[in-house]
């Protein structure tokens, strides 16, 4: 339990399906095509950030059924040797979730629970854990009977929820950069979304601002900030690498599925 | 046995801990006639029982000192004697009351049954749970602490997860146990423990694999560890109360049902499992009770005009006000310098004048950093009470002598940076004294009692010392209290007002260096009505204003302190209180200037120089603040009053007042007088009028005029007015 903060040992990702390039959920309305093959060189380059920071790769196939399987984030929370596996908000991905529990449960032996109330919903990528509590975003994919099952399943932390209105999830804009350190866009929706986590959290937090709400989505791997590309959000790269902080940083590159709103933390389960 | 109430001095030398010593100062008991004695039970923490018998007239404090000397504690202000009824609804044991009035009240009130002639069955927990028990100068406290946790894992009242279960039961066993021994302990070796409410073998299997890893830990070294682990739950120390929440202004709503949590922070709104609020202490401005609900007034935040007030509606009247002392103990003790002052008498002083009277966790922290003997010897055997095997402790492992205090260099740091600590700053602790082996028992014991009773010096010279008057004596001379009773309907209290809130504010840190988001800081406290001197019970002379404090005092605001008294309006009630006192009315919307206090009529008015109306707003009080300069007779005097209207209904534990239609019209009033030049010139009556109009509830009084000794000139160009 007194793991220090972003402390992981194994990542579970998916294989990218061809079906992404025209079936995967958009929140725009226009669809920007995703290049299957440049997405999977740089899913490729982002295993491998993962790997070169010391964790085991267990990949699962990608399922042409499930155009969105690739965002394995939203299929479970993972905290503290026990999974929570959700109830994704969508329907048509709701069938994402077998794979994962079966390697979580069978493979890494965790502890796992199953959201399975008919009127929970709950997409991972709403669930901010900061090391010392949770934050659940109510969104379009995330309700309140979700967030109390997560509640119910992980005691030891306050459960804090935050309406979303606008974007997808709560972690499209807040992530956690650091220990105590949070990235929060700089766009109205973001800070209002940081605002309720400052007065309503039991921790405080020191805040990044991010220029790119897109952006904001970093992760905090054994002690290494994976953040955006350069040559995608060039302003908000510049951020992170001049932000004073003591961990060293590294890009990785996300501009395809960021078509279909995938971002960082989407592609991966850290255990 | 000679009662020994009131008999005990504080130096006497002979006085051991097992002997009745109190600190209550109660008058002497005339020892006429044999006193009687009741037998009193206490189920300690380790789960044994303390018996004691006690004066039947005793007052909370005394049996709570025998307990703490049973159990040798000397850090004692984070705990209490708890009764608890059938449903595990607990009752805080006041201190400073009898024992006997208030089991009477919990009988009638709460219709809890107390077997008639037997013995008072009374419980032993910590009532403030330290955010960092790190902190705490003594093991011994520590060891208290963790048995209630581990009290509060076991009846699911601190849930925890799996893995926690399994690293607190990990500690519980190295300290009780010592390292792990595979010759001494067997497979089941831990099947007497219990580490959760649903234990399973699983469970054990995981406490064992764990204990494994604390080897070399001496057991309070695993205590801290245990303790480390457990504030940081997010239901520690969080005392939770079932509430509905209003959904509008009609009582009767249905509402949504909602827990209410009281912690060292603040105030914890859940739903469900759901945080679904948080108001932090420096959030809150005024929490107060009205029948059955209980309202909190908020701060405005960032991007807000007003303030906002949230009501809750609890079961009963009797919940709400539970839930509002708890509060305001909470609040006392973990955010203030010292405790608030009881408010003193005022006339029909109705309302509650509770407040927390002990230390608060700044001064306990004092008090204990001189905390310096040897670390008393105990055994921690909870455990073994699960067990039908031999009591012994396992062999290999003997009672240590340990030093004073952990060394807290070898410990993680802190994590939690939640906790908006009270700024004591560094403790200064007391040097490491090392253990005397050398001396004969006889010395020992002497040199240990001669420490307690340095100690005991100095706590009670510490205690004796009143807090420094705030500038604003408000209440320096209000007239004494003439009811003994204080039935309680409501009571409100300022939370944000105290003066003595050590707190700094706090600015989050900007990593990436071009903006802030600083927390708005806590704004200074008007400094006038709080932790103020109150310590005369006699009749305030009119004279002896406390004048130079009130010179500067700039008309309160909202968010000044108020009281609410409840007061009936009645002419019965009146006579009782008019020698000493401005009188009230509530015959109709007249002012008028009286000369003297004892309410004879009018004569020569004064001249009125200026005046000033404040006026504030609750959902059912209307605080409205009148400053009067006047000139009679070439003596200058100022006059400040506050009077507090709070309209609602009756509650029929409620015997003495004079209800209207089932309506009660409250009053309070306090004055000050005092002197100082004005050259303004306001209408007072006008403005009075004013706030009558804009509030239909509110009832106008006269306006007394008190004559003032060693004054000074005033030149005069206002006019008075009477109505």
């Amino acid at each position: 339990m007194a793991a220090a903060f972003g402390r992981y040992h194994t990542a579970v990702v998916r294989g990218i399906p061809d079906s992404v390039r025209y079936d995967a959920l958009i929140q725009a309305e226009q669809r920007d095509y995703v290049d299957v093959e440049k997405a999977r060189q740089e899913h490729a380059a982002y295993v491998q950030a993962l790997r070169d920071l010391g964790l085991k790769i267990v990949e699962l196939p990608g399922a042409e059924d499930l155009p969105d399987c690739p965002f394995v984030e939203d299929c479970a929370v993972v905290c503290n040797g026990t999974a929570l596996v959700t109830r994704p908000g969508h329907s048509s991905r709701r069938g994402e979730v077998h794979a994962v529990k079966k390697v979580l449960e069978e493979d890494l032996g965790l502890e796992v629970v199953h959201m399975v109330e008919d009127e929970a919903t709950m997409d991972g990528g709403d669930v901010l854990f900061t090391g010392k509590e949770f934050f659940v975003g109510l969104s379009n994919r995330t309700n309140e009977a979700g967030a109390r099952i997560l509640a119910e399943t992980f005691p030891d932390y306050s459960v804090t929820t935050v309406p979303i209105a606008r974007g997808l999830h709560l972690k499209c804009f807040c992530t956690m950069a650091a220990p105590d350190v949070m990235a929060v866009g700089e766009g109205p929706e973001a800070q209002r979304a940081w605002q309720e986590i400052r007065a309503r959290g039991d921790h405080k937090y020191a805040v990044l601002n991010i220029p790119d709400d897109g952006a904001a989505n970093c992760m905090f791997v054994n002690g290494t900030i994976m953040h955006c590309a350069a040559d995608e959000f060039p302003k908000s790269a510049k951020t992170f690498t001049s932000a004073r902080l003591e961990y060293p940083r590294v890009q990785v590159p996300n501009k395809e599925l960021a078509k279909v709103d995938g971002s960082l933390t989407c592609l991966s389960l850290l255990i | 046995m000679p009662s020994e109430e009131g008999a005990n001095e504080v130096n006497q030398q002979d006085a051991v801990p097992a002997e009745n010593k109190t600190e209550v100062k109660t008058s002497p008991v005339k020892k006429t006639k044999p006193v009687k004695m009741q037998l009193c039970r206490v189920l300690l923490l380790d789960g044994t029982e303390y018996e004691v018998e006690l004066d039947k007239k005793a007052k909370g404090q005394q049996l709570f000192d025998m307990i703490c000397d049973h159990l040798n504690l000397l850090e004692k202000d984070y705990f209490g004697i708890t009764y608890r009824d059938p449903q595990d609804q607990k009752y805080w044991l006041d201190p400073l009351k009898e024992i006997r009035k208030q089991i009477k009240d919990l009988e009638e009130k709460e219709n809890v049954i107390i077997p008639p002639g037997g013995p008072w069955v009374f419980g032993f927990n910590v009532k403030f749970y330290p955010p960092d028990p790190a902190q705490l100068q003594e093991d011994i406290t520590r060891y208290q602490l963790s048995l209630q946790i581990r009290d509060d894992i076991l009846k699911g009242r601190l849930p925890c997860s799996f893995v926690t279960h399994a690293l607190l039961g990990s500690y519980i066993v190295q300290s009780e146990l010592g390292d792990y021994d595979p010759e001494e302990h067997s497979a089941d070796y831990l099947s007497e423990f219990k580490f959760a409410p649903n234990q399973t073998k699983e469970l054990e299997e995981k406490v064992m694999e764990l204990h494994k890893t604390h080897k070399g830990q001496t057991p309070a070294e695993a205590e801290l560890h245990y303790l480390e682990n457990a504030k940081k739950l997010a239901m520690y120390g969080v005392d939770l109360h079932h509430a509905k929440v209003r959904q509008d202004e009609k009582d009767d709503s249905e509402g949504v049902e909602i827990m209410l949590g009281v912690c060292a922070n603040g105030l914890l709104i859940y739903r469900d499992r759901l945080r679904i609020n948080r108001f932090a202490w420096p959030k809150i401005l005024k929490i107060s009770f009205k029948r059955s609900n209980f309202y909190i007034k908020i701060r405005p935040g960032e991007f807000e005009q007003f303030e906002s007030t949230i009501g809750f509606k609890l079961p009963n009247h009797r919940a709400a006000k539970r839930l509002w002392k708890v509060c305001v103990e909470h609040h006392t003790f973990f955010r203030l310098v010292s405790p608030e002052p009881p408010p003193k008498s005022k006339i029909l002083f109705l309302g509650s004048k509770f407040r927390y009277s002990g230390r608060t966790q700044h001064q306990t922290r004092q008090i204990s950093a001189l905390i310096d003997r040897p670390a008393p010897n105990f055994e921690r055997t909870l455990s073994k009470r699960f067990s039908s095997k031999s009591m012994d402790a396992a062999p290999g492992y003997a009672p240590y002598r340990e030093q004073n205090r952990p060394d807290l260099s070898k410990l993680p740091p802190d994590m939690s940076a939640s906790a908006d600590a009270v700024g004591a700053g560094k403790l200064p602790y007391a040097d490491d004294v090392p253990p005397q082996g050398d001396e004969s028992q006889g010395e020992k014991d002497a040199e240990q009692q001669r420490r307690q009773k340095n100690i005991h010096e100095m706590k009670m010279e510490f205690l004796s010392q009143t807090p420094q008057p705030a500038p604003g004596g408000w209440d320096a001379r209000t007239p004494p209290k003439t009811l003994s009773q204080q039935k309680e309907e409501k009571e409100e209290h300022e939370v944000a007002a105290a003066v003595q809130e050590t707190v700094p504010p706090v600015a989050e840190p900007e990593v990436n260096g071009t903006e802030t988001h600083a927390a708005p800081p806590e704004p200074a406290a008007p400094e006038e009505l709080t932790n103020k001197v109150d310590d005369d019970d006699e009749i305030p002379n009119v004279e002896n204003a406390v004048v130079d404090e009130l010179e500067s005092q700039e008309p309160p605001t909202v968010e000044v302190k108020t009281e609410t008294v409840k007061y009936v309006a009645s002419d019965e009630a009146q006579p009782e209180f008019t020698s000493s006192v401005p009188i009230v009315k509530t015959e109709s919307k007249t002012i008028t200037y009286e000369q003297n206090e004892d309410g004879e009529p009018d004569q020569d008015p004064g001249v009125l120089v200026s005046a000033q109306t404040v006026t504030s707003e609750t959902i059912s009080t209307t605080t409205t603040t009148h400053i009067t300069k006047t000139v009679k007779g070439g003596v200058a005097e100022t006059r400040i009053e506050k009077r507090i209207v709070i309209t609602g209904d009756t509650d029929i534990d409620h015997d003495q007042y004079m209800k209207k239609d089932g309506t009660l019209e409250t009053h309070m009033e306090r004055t000050t007088v005092l002197t100082g030049d004005s050259n303004q010139d306001e209408a007072l009556a006008d403005l009075i009028k004013e706030a009558a109009d804009q509030n239909p509830d509110m009832t106008v009084t006269k306006v007394v005029v008190h004559k003032e000794e060693g004054e000074q000139q005033v030149t005069t160009n206002g006019t008075g007015e009477d109505d």
